[in-house]
């Protein structure tokens, strides 16, 4: 396999959510904060809706790059931040569509890798790098 | 009431064993959407080099999210939970969580600051076998919306 190369794009990918996602999530998590399902209560404390986790967020994101590495476990960092919620409306859902690219290659041969998410072109996550360690036999 | 500045570099005690099990990765990638089946079957694993089954990059927050919920709700620590909200998360893998592990967390504030009127908690928590390996560190940066105005 080759080595990694700056600019190399990552496969985008597009990721429907609903509300039954973030139920299963709470249950999966056990974060079981009212805002990510009780609209409600959501609304009481000034969200416009039932809100995304960030987890499943950032959870959601990194598969542009677990899926592209092949192996999950070559991502040995992997970082966000969490700038916008996503609103999860019932029954329509939101859709977050990723998109990732090579930023730099240590000298070790692992790729920084830079991963955009976004909701109806509004950023959801900001900074989110993953760090893939080097592909076995690339000679790095 | 603000955040008590005193609880800065403060570790707290470990917290009880947690086994890592088969079923528990396949609820967590169900959970996400993520079909991939070295989260769910023990031979695409092998096929990888790992023992068994792996756990998804953010996996840990299974574990780390309680360990460090408890640190935040401590009303010695006096964070305004209420207006709490996720700010930064990160997560350092020293190796895969595998099916199996039994796992510990130690969770470290690490650092307490004023930004725009809020509070900003970063915590540390470092997952580790009982054996004292060290698997992820994870640091999460928590957001409490006004409460330093």
């Amino acid at each position: 396999m080759r080595a990694y190369t700056v600019g190399d794009q990552l496969p985008a990918q597009e990721f429907p959510v609903v509300r039954a996602d973030l139920v299963r999530y709470a249950g999966a998590s056990g974060d079981f904060n009212p805002i990510h399902w009780n609209e409600r209560f959501a609304k009481q404390v000034g969200l416009p809706d039932v809100i995304a986790h960030g987890m499943f967020t950032m959870a959601t994101a990194v598969r542009v790059v677990t899926d592209w590495a092949g192996d999950p476990g070559a991502v040995i960092e992997y970082s966000v931040r969490f700038t916008r919620p996503v609103v999860v409306p019932d029954p329509d859902g939101a859709t977050i569509t990723v998109t990732g690219s090579v930023r730099s290659v240590r000298e070790d041969g692992a790729a920084e890798v830079e991963l955009t998410a976004t909701v109806d072109g509004s950023t959801v996550l900001a900074r989110a790098r993953a760090v893939v360690r080097p592909r076995a036999g690339s000679g790095a | 009431m603000p955040v008590d500045q005193s609880f800065r570099g403060r570790s707290f005690p470990p917290t009880r064993p947690y086994e890592v099990g088969r079923e528990k990765i396949r609820e967590f990638a169900d959970a996400i959407n993520d079909p991939n089946p070295v989260y769910r079957e023990r031979a695409a694993a092998q096929a990888l080099g790992y023992p068994d089954v792996i756990a998804p990059p953010t996996f840990a927050i299974v574990l780390t999210l309680p360990a460090g919920g408890e640190v935040i709700r401590d009303p010695a620590f006096g964070l305004d939970y209420s207006r709490v909200v996720h700010g930064e998360q990160r997560f350092v893998h020293h190796r895969p969580i595998v099916a199996g592990d039994l796992l510990q967390v130690v969770v470290t504030v690490e650092d307490i600051r004023i930004a725009a009127g809020n509070e900003l908690v970063t915590n540390r928590a470092e997952v580790m076998t009982v054996a004292g390996e060290q698997v992820c560190t994870a640091y999460s940066v928590i957001v409490a919306r006004g409460t330093a105005a």
